[in-house]
Protein backbone atom coordinates (compact mmCIF):
# COMPACT_ATOMS: atom_id res chain seq x y z
CA UNK A 1 0.00 0.00 0.00
CA UNK A 2 1.09 3.61 -0.90
CA UNK A 3 -0.76 6.50 -1.39
CA UNK A 4 -0.07 9.94 -1.33
CA UNK A 5 -1.95 13.66 -1.30
CA UNK A 6 -1.39 17.16 -2.62
CA UNK A 7 -2.00 20.05 -0.58
CA UNK A 8 -2.06 23.31 -1.76
CA UNK A 9 -3.43 26.65 -1.42
CA UNK A 10 -2.24 30.25 -0.68
CA UNK A 11 0.03 31.13 1.96
CA UNK A 12 -1.56 31.30 5.95
CA UNK A 13 -4.53 28.75 4.76
CA UNK A 14 -2.63 26.08 6.82
CA UNK A 15 -2.14 23.61 3.97
CA UNK A 16 1.53 22.59 5.46
CA UNK A 17 -0.25 21.80 9.23
CA UNK A 18 -2.75 20.25 7.49
CA UNK A 19 -0.36 18.04 5.60
CA UNK A 20 1.76 17.66 8.68
CA UNK A 21 -1.14 16.29 11.31
CA UNK A 22 -1.84 13.68 8.62
CA UNK A 23 1.61 12.83 8.59
CA UNK A 24 2.14 12.57 12.48
CA UNK A 25 -1.08 10.68 12.49
CA UNK A 26 0.32 8.04 9.76
CA UNK A 27 3.56 7.79 12.01
CA UNK A 28 1.30 6.99 15.44
CA UNK A 29 -0.38 4.43 13.49
CA UNK A 30 2.19 2.69 12.57
CA UNK A 31 2.63 3.23 9.24
CA UNK A 32 5.70 5.08 6.88
CA UNK A 33 5.24 8.58 6.17
CA UNK A 34 7.18 11.43 4.14
CA UNK A 35 6.29 15.26 3.92
CA UNK A 36 7.64 17.68 1.43
CA UNK A 37 7.02 21.00 1.73
CA UNK A 38 7.42 23.30 -1.08
CA UNK A 39 9.95 25.74 0.25
CA UNK A 40 10.94 27.97 -1.74
CA UNK A 41 10.25 31.79 -1.02
CA UNK A 42 7.05 31.83 0.47
CA UNK A 43 4.84 34.37 1.70
CA UNK A 44 1.37 34.86 2.93
CA UNK A 45 -1.17 35.63 -0.13
CA UNK A 46 1.55 33.66 -2.45
CA UNK A 47 1.16 29.89 -2.98
CA UNK A 48 2.14 26.90 -0.75
CA UNK A 49 1.96 23.47 -0.88
CA UNK A 50 3.24 20.01 0.50
CA UNK A 51 3.00 16.31 -0.19
CA UNK A 52 2.29 13.38 2.33
CA UNK A 53 2.59 9.82 1.15
CA UNK A 54 1.69 6.95 3.75
CA UNK A 55 2.84 3.59 2.70
CA UNK A 56 3.44 0.50 4.68
CA UNK A 57 7.02 -0.42 3.48
CA UNK A 58 9.90 2.30 3.25
CA UNK A 59 8.66 5.29 0.97
CA UNK A 60 11.32 5.85 -1.95
CA UNK A 61 10.58 9.30 -3.83
CA UNK A 62 9.13 11.80 -1.54
CA UNK A 63 8.52 13.69 -5.18
CA UNK A 64 4.93 12.81 -6.43
CA UNK A 65 3.96 12.44 -9.65
CA UNK A 66 0.50 11.15 -9.73
CA UNK A 67 -1.21 11.75 -6.56
CA UNK A 68 -4.48 9.90 -5.15
CA UNK A 69 -5.47 13.07 -3.62
CA UNK A 70 -5.62 16.39 -4.11
CA UNK A 71 -6.88 19.55 -1.52
CA UNK A 72 -6.75 22.42 -3.62
CA UNK A 73 -7.74 24.88 -1.38
CA UNK A 74 -7.77 27.68 -4.22
CA UNK A 75 -8.36 28.30 -7.71
CA UNK A 76 -4.43 28.66 -9.05
CA UNK A 77 -3.90 25.29 -6.72
CA UNK A 78 -6.56 23.54 -8.32
CA UNK A 79 -5.71 24.83 -11.80
CA UNK A 80 -1.96 23.67 -11.05
CA UNK A 81 -2.03 20.52 -9.57
CA UNK A 82 -5.17 19.17 -11.54
CA UNK A 83 -3.77 17.42 -14.45
CA UNK A 84 -1.20 15.82 -12.07
CA UNK A 85 -3.82 13.63 -9.96
CA UNK A 86 -3.91 9.73 -10.55
CA UNK A 87 -6.69 8.35 -12.67
CA UNK A 88 -9.42 7.39 -10.42
CA UNK A 89 -8.24 9.81 -7.46
CA UNK A 90 -9.49 12.49 -5.65
CA UNK A 91 -10.29 16.04 -6.13
CA UNK A 92 -11.08 17.80 -3.11
CA UNK A 93 -12.50 21.17 -4.24
CA UNK A 94 -12.74 24.09 -1.53
CA UNK A 95 -16.21 25.71 -3.22
CA UNK A 96 -15.59 28.39 -0.88
CA UNK A 97 -13.39 30.20 -2.76
CA UNK A 98 -12.92 28.00 -5.96
CA UNK A 99 -15.39 28.91 -9.07
CA UNK A 100 -15.04 26.36 -11.30
CA UNK A 101 -15.97 22.44 -11.66
CA UNK A 102 -13.29 19.75 -12.52
CA UNK A 103 -11.54 20.11 -16.35
CA UNK A 104 -11.14 15.72 -15.98
CA UNK A 105 -13.36 13.51 -16.10
CA UNK A 106 -11.60 10.32 -14.96
CA UNK A 107 -11.13 11.71 -10.75
CA UNK A 108 -13.50 11.99 -8.43
CA UNK A 109 -14.88 15.50 -7.48
CA UNK A 110 -15.34 16.34 -4.13
CA UNK A 111 -16.94 19.89 -3.49
CA UNK A 112 -16.87 21.31 0.06
CA UNK A 113 -17.67 24.68 1.34
CA UNK A 114 -14.31 24.66 3.94
CA UNK A 115 -14.42 28.50 4.46
CA UNK A 116 -18.13 28.24 5.40
CA UNK A 117 -18.52 24.82 7.33
CA UNK A 118 -15.45 26.71 9.58
CA UNK A 119 -17.28 29.86 9.60
CA UNK A 120 -20.42 27.87 10.91
CA UNK A 121 -18.13 26.41 13.98
CA UNK A 122 -16.87 30.24 15.14
CA UNK A 123 -13.51 29.84 13.76
CA UNK A 124 -12.68 30.57 10.22
CA UNK A 125 -8.92 29.53 10.41
CA UNK A 126 -9.72 25.76 10.59
CA UNK A 127 -10.84 25.94 7.31
CA UNK A 128 -7.80 23.89 6.76
CA UNK A 129 -9.27 20.62 9.42
CA UNK A 130 -12.53 20.85 7.29
CA UNK A 131 -10.65 20.13 4.32
CA UNK A 132 -8.38 17.69 6.14
CA UNK A 133 -11.51 15.76 7.30
CA UNK A 134 -12.28 15.41 3.54
CA UNK A 135 -8.23 14.27 2.60
CA UNK A 136 -8.73 11.56 5.18
CA UNK A 137 -12.16 10.24 3.81
CA UNK A 138 -10.61 10.12 0.43
CA UNK A 139 -7.29 8.60 1.12
CA UNK A 140 -9.15 5.86 3.13
CA UNK A 141 -5.72 4.79 5.50
CA UNK A 142 -5.83 6.56 8.47
CA UNK A 143 -8.43 6.56 10.86
CA UNK A 144 -9.99 9.96 11.81
CA UNK A 145 -9.97 8.91 15.27
CA UNK A 146 -5.72 9.08 14.85
CA UNK A 147 -5.94 12.24 13.26
CA UNK A 148 -8.03 14.08 16.32
CA UNK A 149 -5.31 12.86 18.12
CA UNK A 150 -2.63 14.16 16.18
CA UNK A 151 -4.47 17.60 15.84
CA UNK A 152 -4.00 17.86 20.31
CA UNK A 153 -0.24 16.73 19.61
CA UNK A 154 0.48 19.53 16.99
CA UNK A 155 -1.60 22.45 18.56
CA UNK A 156 -2.02 21.14 22.10
CA UNK A 157 -0.19 23.77 24.26
CA UNK A 158 -1.43 24.40 27.58
CA UNK A 159 -4.18 26.83 28.12
CA UNK A 160 -4.78 26.11 24.34
CA UNK A 161 -8.07 23.04 24.88
CA UNK A 162 -10.78 25.16 23.17
CA UNK A 163 -8.61 25.45 19.82
CA UNK A 164 -8.04 21.71 19.56
CA UNK A 165 -11.64 21.55 20.58
CA UNK A 166 -12.74 23.76 17.63
CA UNK A 167 -9.98 22.01 15.08
CA UNK A 168 -10.97 18.50 16.13
CA UNK A 169 -14.88 19.92 15.60
CA UNK A 170 -14.46 21.36 12.43
CA UNK A 171 -11.99 17.86 11.14
CA UNK A 172 -15.17 15.76 12.02
CA UNK A 173 -17.53 18.51 10.34
CA UNK A 174 -15.39 18.17 6.97
CA UNK A 175 -15.39 14.46 6.96
CA UNK A 176 -18.97 13.42 7.45
CA UNK A 177 -19.84 16.55 4.79
CA UNK A 178 -17.22 14.62 2.48
CA UNK A 179 -19.41 11.68 2.95
CA UNK A 180 -22.60 13.09 1.80
CA UNK A 181 -24.27 12.24 -1.58
CA UNK A 182 -22.80 14.88 -3.60
CA UNK A 183 -25.15 17.35 -4.79
CA UNK A 184 -24.20 18.55 -8.46
CA UNK A 185 -22.44 21.57 -8.12
CA UNK A 186 -23.62 24.47 -9.98
CA UNK A 187 -20.99 27.37 -10.57
CA UNK A 188 -21.11 30.30 -12.51
CA UNK A 189 -17.81 29.78 -14.45
CA UNK A 190 -17.94 26.84 -16.84
CA UNK A 191 -14.37 24.28 -16.20
CA UNK B 1 9.38 -0.64 17.82
CA UNK B 2 12.13 2.29 19.37
CA UNK B 3 9.61 5.08 19.62
CA UNK B 4 9.31 7.82 16.53
CA UNK B 5 9.32 11.34 15.91
CA UNK B 6 8.63 13.20 13.35
CA UNK B 7 11.18 15.27 11.92
CA UNK B 8 12.77 17.51 9.43
CA UNK B 9 15.92 15.93 8.31
CA UNK B 10 17.84 19.21 9.43
CA UNK B 11 16.10 18.56 12.80
CA UNK B 12 17.39 15.15 12.77
CA UNK B 13 20.58 15.66 12.36
CA UNK B 14 21.23 18.65 15.19
CA UNK B 15 19.33 16.36 17.15
CA UNK B 16 21.87 13.18 16.18
CA UNK B 17 24.48 15.53 16.58
CA UNK B 18 23.77 16.73 20.51
CA UNK B 19 23.30 12.78 20.81
CA UNK B 20 26.46 11.78 19.87
CA UNK B 21 28.07 13.86 22.14
CA UNK B 22 28.52 17.13 20.50
CA UNK B 23 28.78 20.16 22.58
CA UNK B 24 29.84 22.85 20.18
CA UNK B 25 28.58 24.10 17.34
CA UNK B 26 28.89 27.51 15.23
CA UNK B 27 27.06 28.57 12.26
CA UNK B 28 25.66 31.11 9.82
CA UNK B 29 22.26 31.21 8.49
CA UNK B 30 21.81 30.12 5.29
CA UNK B 31 18.71 28.55 3.43
CA UNK B 32 17.77 25.57 3.55
CA UNK B 33 19.68 24.90 6.37
CA UNK B 34 18.50 27.13 9.45
CA UNK B 35 17.02 24.96 10.98
CA UNK B 36 20.08 23.21 12.32
CA UNK B 37 21.04 26.52 13.78
CA UNK B 38 17.74 27.16 15.10
CA UNK B 39 17.90 23.62 16.76
CA UNK B 40 21.56 23.74 18.11
CA UNK B 41 20.67 27.80 19.73
CA UNK B 42 17.18 25.80 21.23
CA UNK B 43 18.93 22.92 22.61
CA UNK B 44 22.81 22.76 22.51
CA UNK B 45 23.00 25.20 25.36
CA UNK B 46 20.72 22.93 27.66
CA UNK B 47 22.92 19.81 26.79
CA UNK B 48 25.54 21.67 27.90
CA UNK B 49 27.07 22.63 24.86
CA UNK B 50 27.94 26.19 23.35
CA UNK B 51 26.13 27.71 20.48
CA UNK B 52 27.62 30.45 18.42
CA UNK B 53 25.90 31.89 15.60
CA UNK B 54 29.47 33.64 14.50
CA UNK B 55 30.08 36.71 12.08
CA UNK B 56 30.79 34.90 8.90
CA UNK B 57 31.12 30.95 7.66
CA UNK B 58 35.10 31.57 7.98
CA UNK B 59 34.32 32.55 11.52
CA UNK B 60 32.32 29.44 12.16
CA UNK B 61 35.09 27.15 10.91
CA UNK B 62 37.98 28.48 12.38
CA UNK B 63 35.68 28.24 15.78
CA UNK B 64 35.32 24.43 15.29
CA UNK B 65 39.37 24.44 14.86
CA UNK B 66 40.12 25.73 18.11
CA UNK B 67 36.76 23.58 19.60
CA UNK B 68 38.61 20.36 17.99
CA UNK B 69 42.10 21.14 18.90
CA UNK B 70 41.15 21.16 22.85
CA UNK B 71 39.79 17.70 22.30
CA UNK B 72 35.45 18.59 21.95
CA UNK B 73 33.45 17.15 19.63
CA UNK B 74 32.19 19.96 17.30
CA UNK B 75 30.22 20.64 14.29
CA UNK B 76 29.20 23.59 11.19
CA UNK B 77 26.59 23.11 8.71
CA UNK B 78 25.81 25.93 6.15
CA UNK B 79 24.70 25.52 2.02
CA UNK B 80 26.92 25.66 -0.50
CA UNK B 81 27.91 29.06 -1.17
CA UNK B 82 28.67 28.92 2.53
CA UNK B 83 30.86 25.38 2.06
CA UNK B 84 33.14 27.74 -0.53
CA UNK B 85 33.66 30.08 2.43
CA UNK B 86 34.69 27.34 4.46
CA UNK B 87 36.67 25.33 2.61
CA UNK B 88 39.89 27.58 3.72
CA UNK B 89 39.49 26.34 7.00
CA UNK B 90 38.49 22.67 6.29
CA UNK B 91 41.93 22.48 4.71
CA UNK B 92 43.59 23.55 7.65
CA UNK B 93 41.21 21.27 9.80
CA UNK B 94 43.17 18.25 7.33
CA UNK B 95 46.36 19.87 7.60
CA UNK B 96 45.88 20.00 11.68
CA UNK B 97 44.27 16.44 11.79
CA UNK B 98 41.68 18.04 13.45
CA UNK B 99 38.00 16.02 13.56
CA UNK B 100 35.16 18.33 12.81
CA UNK B 101 31.57 17.29 10.99
CA UNK B 102 30.23 19.41 8.68
CA UNK B 103 26.94 19.48 7.24
CA UNK B 104 26.50 20.90 3.78
CA UNK B 105 22.73 20.77 2.92
CA UNK B 106 23.60 21.44 -0.83
CA UNK B 107 20.97 23.71 -2.94
CA UNK B 108 21.06 24.93 -6.69
CA UNK B 109 24.39 26.58 -7.69
CA UNK B 110 27.01 27.94 -9.26
CA UNK B 111 27.17 31.16 -7.41
CA UNK B 112 24.07 32.12 -5.11
CA UNK B 113 22.12 29.94 -7.22
CA UNK B 114 18.68 29.30 -5.18
CA UNK B 115 17.90 27.12 -2.74
CA UNK B 116 16.14 24.40 -4.28
CA UNK B 117 17.79 20.88 -4.21
CA UNK B 118 20.80 20.18 -6.49
CA UNK B 119 24.36 17.84 -6.07
CA UNK B 120 26.67 20.23 -7.66
CA UNK B 121 29.03 20.00 -4.92
CA UNK B 122 30.22 16.27 -5.15
CA UNK B 123 33.58 17.69 -6.59
CA UNK B 124 33.88 20.27 -4.01
CA UNK B 125 33.20 17.17 -0.95
CA UNK B 126 34.92 14.53 -2.54
CA UNK B 127 38.20 15.71 -4.08
CA UNK B 128 39.09 18.32 -1.61
CA UNK B 129 37.69 21.35 -2.18
CA UNK B 130 40.66 23.26 -0.44
CA UNK B 131 44.30 23.39 -1.26
CA UNK B 132 46.25 20.68 -0.33
CA UNK B 133 46.22 17.11 -0.96
CA UNK B 134 43.82 15.87 1.55
CA UNK B 135 40.31 14.17 1.84
CA UNK B 136 37.45 14.33 3.65
CA UNK B 137 34.97 11.50 4.56
CA UNK B 138 31.35 12.12 2.36
CA UNK B 139 28.50 10.60 3.81
CA UNK B 140 25.43 10.63 1.85
CA UNK B 141 21.95 10.37 3.42
CA UNK B 142 19.04 9.57 1.70
CA UNK B 143 16.51 9.88 4.39
CA UNK B 144 15.81 11.37 7.74
CA UNK B 145 16.05 8.49 9.67
CA UNK B 146 19.58 7.34 7.51
CA UNK B 147 20.94 11.74 8.40
CA UNK B 148 20.32 10.75 12.11
CA UNK B 149 22.35 7.37 11.99
CA UNK B 150 25.43 9.25 9.51
CA UNK B 151 25.33 12.33 11.43
CA UNK B 152 26.58 10.14 14.68
CA UNK B 153 29.00 7.65 12.21
CA UNK B 154 30.40 11.09 11.19
CA UNK B 155 31.33 12.05 14.61
CA UNK B 156 33.35 8.60 14.94
CA UNK B 157 34.69 8.20 11.96
CA UNK B 158 36.09 12.06 11.99
CA UNK B 159 37.28 11.51 15.61
CA UNK B 160 38.93 7.50 14.91
CA UNK B 161 41.09 9.04 11.83
CA UNK B 162 41.66 12.31 12.60
CA UNK B 163 39.57 13.54 9.37
CA UNK B 164 37.11 15.49 8.92
CA UNK B 165 33.54 14.37 8.01
CA UNK B 166 30.96 16.13 5.70
CA UNK B 167 27.11 15.13 5.60
CA UNK B 168 26.27 15.94 1.99
CA UNK B 169 22.68 16.06 2.19
CA UNK B 170 20.56 18.19 -0.01
CA UNK B 171 17.43 21.21 0.63
CA UNK B 172 14.96 18.30 -0.01
CA UNK B 173 16.22 15.93 2.64
CA UNK B 174 16.84 18.91 5.09
CA UNK B 175 13.26 20.23 5.07
CA UNK B 176 11.06 16.77 4.65
CA UNK B 177 9.57 15.46 7.33
CA UNK B 178 9.87 11.65 7.93
CA UNK B 179 9.46 9.75 11.15
CA UNK B 180 13.26 9.10 12.67
CA UNK B 181 14.11 6.82 15.32
CA UNK B 182 16.84 8.81 17.03
CA UNK B 183 19.92 7.35 18.48
CA UNK B 184 21.12 6.73 22.29
CA UNK B 185 22.91 9.30 24.11
CA UNK B 186 26.06 9.48 24.65
CA UNK B 187 27.89 11.26 27.49
CA UNK B 188 30.91 13.16 25.96
CA UNK B 189 33.07 11.47 28.89
CA UNK B 190 32.79 7.76 27.70
CA UNK B 191 34.02 9.01 24.33
CA UNK B 192 37.97 7.49 23.75
CA UNK B 193 40.12 9.94 24.66
CA UNK B 194 42.01 12.28 22.70
CA UNK B 195 45.79 12.23 24.04
CA UNK B 196 46.72 14.64 21.52
CA UNK B 197 44.35 17.90 22.27
CA UNK B 198 44.92 20.91 23.97
CA UNK B 199 44.01 20.08 26.88
CA UNK B 200 46.11 21.94 29.32
CA UNK B 201 49.53 20.73 29.83
CA UNK B 202 50.14 20.39 33.67
CA UNK B 203 51.99 17.01 34.40
CA UNK B 204 52.19 16.17 30.61
CA UNK B 205 54.53 17.77 27.88
CA UNK B 206 52.79 20.20 26.02
CA UNK B 207 50.64 18.93 23.00
CA UNK B 208 51.42 20.59 19.56
CA UNK B 209 48.35 21.21 16.88
CA UNK B 210 49.26 22.86 13.77
CA UNK B 211 48.85 22.80 9.89
CA UNK B 212 52.02 24.47 9.45
CA UNK B 213 55.35 23.12 8.68
CA UNK B 214 58.08 25.32 7.10
CA UNK B 215 60.66 22.29 6.72
CA UNK B 216 59.79 20.02 2.54
CA UNK B 217 60.90 17.19 4.69
CA UNK B 218 58.77 17.33 7.68
CA UNK B 219 55.43 18.30 5.49
CA UNK B 220 56.09 15.18 3.32
CA UNK B 221 56.54 13.22 6.06
CA UNK B 222 52.91 14.91 7.92
CA UNK B 223 51.29 13.86 4.47
CA UNK B 224 52.48 10.55 3.72
CA UNK B 225 51.30 9.33 7.58
CA UNK B 226 48.05 11.45 6.74
CA UNK B 227 47.63 9.25 3.46
CA UNK B 228 48.51 6.16 5.29
CA UNK B 229 45.51 6.96 6.59
CA UNK B 230 43.76 7.69 3.99
CA UNK B 231 44.27 4.59 2.29
CA UNK B 232 43.26 2.66 5.59
CA UNK B 233 39.84 4.37 5.31
CA UNK B 234 39.28 3.61 1.43
CA UNK B 235 40.36 -0.41 3.14
CA UNK B 236 37.79 -0.13 5.34
CA UNK B 237 35.23 2.36 5.46
CA UNK B 238 33.38 1.93 2.10
CA UNK B 239 29.23 1.61 2.25
CA UNK B 240 26.64 1.48 0.00
CA UNK B 241 23.06 -0.10 -0.30
CA UNK B 242 22.15 -2.71 -3.13
CA UNK B 243 18.41 -2.94 -4.38
CA UNK B 244 17.70 -5.98 -6.29
CA UNK B 245 21.15 -5.80 -8.62
CA UNK B 246 21.28 -9.93 -8.66
CA UNK B 247 19.54 -10.53 -12.10
CA UNK B 248 20.04 -7.07 -13.08
CA UNK B 249 20.31 -5.64 -17.06
CA UNK B 250 20.16 -2.30 -15.84
CA UNK B 251 22.24 -1.05 -12.90
CA UNK B 252 20.93 2.82 -11.10
CA UNK B 253 23.81 4.04 -9.35
CA UNK B 254 22.63 7.36 -7.50
CA UNK B 255 22.86 8.97 -4.15
CA UNK B 256 21.29 11.19 -1.16
CA UNK B 257 17.73 12.28 -2.40
CA UNK B 258 18.31 11.04 -6.09
CA UNK B 259 19.12 7.41 -4.84
CA UNK B 260 15.56 7.30 -3.30
CA UNK B 261 14.06 8.60 -5.93
CA UNK B 262 15.69 5.80 -8.22
CA UNK B 263 14.49 3.15 -5.11
CA UNK B 264 11.03 3.76 -6.84
CA UNK B 265 11.77 4.29 -10.57
CA UNK B 266 13.43 0.45 -9.58
CA UNK B 267 10.45 -0.65 -7.97
CA UNK B 268 8.05 0.68 -10.97
CA UNK B 269 10.61 -0.89 -13.45
CA UNK B 270 10.46 -4.47 -11.67
CA UNK B 271 6.76 -4.28 -11.79
CA UNK B 272 6.66 -4.10 -15.86
CA UNK B 273 8.91 -6.61 -16.02
CA UNK B 274 12.25 -4.69 -16.24
CA UNK B 275 15.36 -5.97 -14.57
CA UNK B 276 17.19 -2.88 -12.67
CA UNK B 277 18.86 -2.53 -9.57
CA UNK B 278 20.38 0.08 -7.83
CA UNK B 279 23.47 0.75 -6.40
CA UNK B 280 23.20 3.72 -3.72
CA UNK B 281 26.86 4.79 -2.17
CA UNK B 282 26.39 6.16 1.13
CA UNK B 283 30.21 7.18 1.27
CA UNK B 284 31.12 9.35 -1.33
CA UNK B 285 34.73 9.30 -0.37
CA UNK B 286 35.28 6.30 0.05
CA UNK B 287 33.65 5.56 -2.87
CA UNK B 288 32.60 2.10 -3.65
CA UNK B 289 34.56 1.24 -6.79
CA UNK B 290 35.05 -2.47 -6.27
CA UNK B 291 31.35 -3.21 -5.98
CA UNK B 292 30.74 -1.08 -9.52
CA UNK B 293 33.18 -2.90 -10.46
CA UNK B 294 31.98 -6.06 -9.75
CA UNK B 295 28.37 -5.89 -11.00
CA UNK B 296 29.35 -3.55 -13.94
CA UNK B 297 30.76 -6.97 -15.35
CA UNK B 298 26.93 -8.25 -14.70
CA UNK B 299 24.82 -5.94 -16.58
CA UNK B 300 24.46 -4.16 -20.40
CA UNK B 301 24.49 -0.88 -18.75
CA UNK B 302 25.30 1.55 -15.70
CA UNK B 303 23.20 4.28 -15.59
CA UNK B 304 24.48 7.02 -13.32
CA UNK B 305 21.57 9.41 -12.66
CA UNK B 306 22.26 12.94 -10.57
CA UNK B 307 20.90 16.28 -9.78
CA UNK B 308 24.24 17.94 -11.11
CA UNK B 309 25.97 17.81 -14.80
CA UNK B 310 27.85 14.64 -13.94
CA UNK B 311 30.20 14.63 -11.10
CA UNK B 312 29.87 10.97 -9.17
CA UNK B 313 29.31 10.10 -13.27
CA UNK B 314 33.62 10.01 -13.23
CA UNK B 315 33.55 8.31 -10.14
CA UNK B 316 31.40 5.81 -11.90
CA UNK B 317 33.11 5.82 -15.04
CA UNK B 318 36.55 5.34 -12.80
CA UNK B 319 34.78 2.07 -11.52
CA UNK B 320 33.19 0.78 -14.63
CA UNK B 321 37.01 1.35 -16.68
CA UNK B 322 35.18 0.36 -19.76
CA UNK B 323 33.54 -3.21 -18.88
CA UNK B 324 30.16 -1.43 -20.41
CA UNK B 325 28.29 1.38 -21.72
CA UNK B 326 27.68 4.31 -19.02
CA UNK B 327 25.29 6.39 -19.85
CA UNK B 328 24.78 9.79 -17.71
CA UNK B 329 21.11 11.07 -16.95
CA UNK B 330 21.24 14.48 -14.71
CA UNK B 331 18.74 17.47 -13.85
CA UNK B 332 20.41 21.12 -12.65
CA UNK B 333 19.10 23.81 -11.33
CA UNK B 334 17.11 22.73 -8.35
CA UNK B 335 15.09 20.89 -10.72
CA UNK B 336 14.32 17.28 -9.54
CA UNK B 337 13.31 14.46 -11.75
CA UNK B 338 10.30 12.73 -10.78
CA UNK B 339 10.81 8.57 -10.96
CA UNK B 340 8.88 8.53 -14.51
CA UNK B 341 11.23 10.80 -16.29
CA UNK B 342 13.97 8.41 -15.08
CA UNK B 343 12.15 5.15 -15.81
CA UNK B 344 11.55 6.53 -19.22
CA UNK B 345 15.40 7.15 -19.65
CA UNK B 346 15.87 3.70 -18.16
CA UNK B 347 13.60 2.43 -20.53
CA UNK B 348 15.87 3.50 -23.39
CA UNK B 349 18.31 1.16 -21.96
CA UNK B 350 16.31 -1.68 -20.68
Amino acid sequence: MERSVVFAGFGGQGVLLAGKILARAAMEEGLEVTWLPSYGPEMRGGTANCTVVIADEPIGSPIVDRPDVLLAMNGPSLDRFEPRVAPGGTVIVNRSLIERPLRRTDVKGVYLQANDLARELGEPRAANMVALGAVVRALGVVPLEAVGQAIGEELGAKGRERLVEVNRAALERGHQKSGAPPSPPHFSRPG
Amino acid sequence: MTERQLMTGNEAMAEAAIRAGCRTYFGYPITPQNEILEYMAAHLPAAGGAFVQAESEVAAINMCYGASAAGVRTMTSSSSPGISLKLEGISYLAGADLPCVIVNVMRGGPGLGNIAPAQGDYFQATKGGGHGDYRVIVLAPSTVQEAAELVGLAFDLSDRYRVPAMILADGMLGQMMEPVALPPHRDPATLPPKPWALTGAKGREPNYVASFALDPKDLRELNLRRHERYREIAAREVRWEEVATEDAHVLLVAYGTMGRIAKTVVRRARGEGLKVGLLRPITLWPFPYAPIRELAARVRAVLTVELSAGQMWEDVRLAVEGRCPTPFYGEMGGVVPTPDEVLAEVKRLA
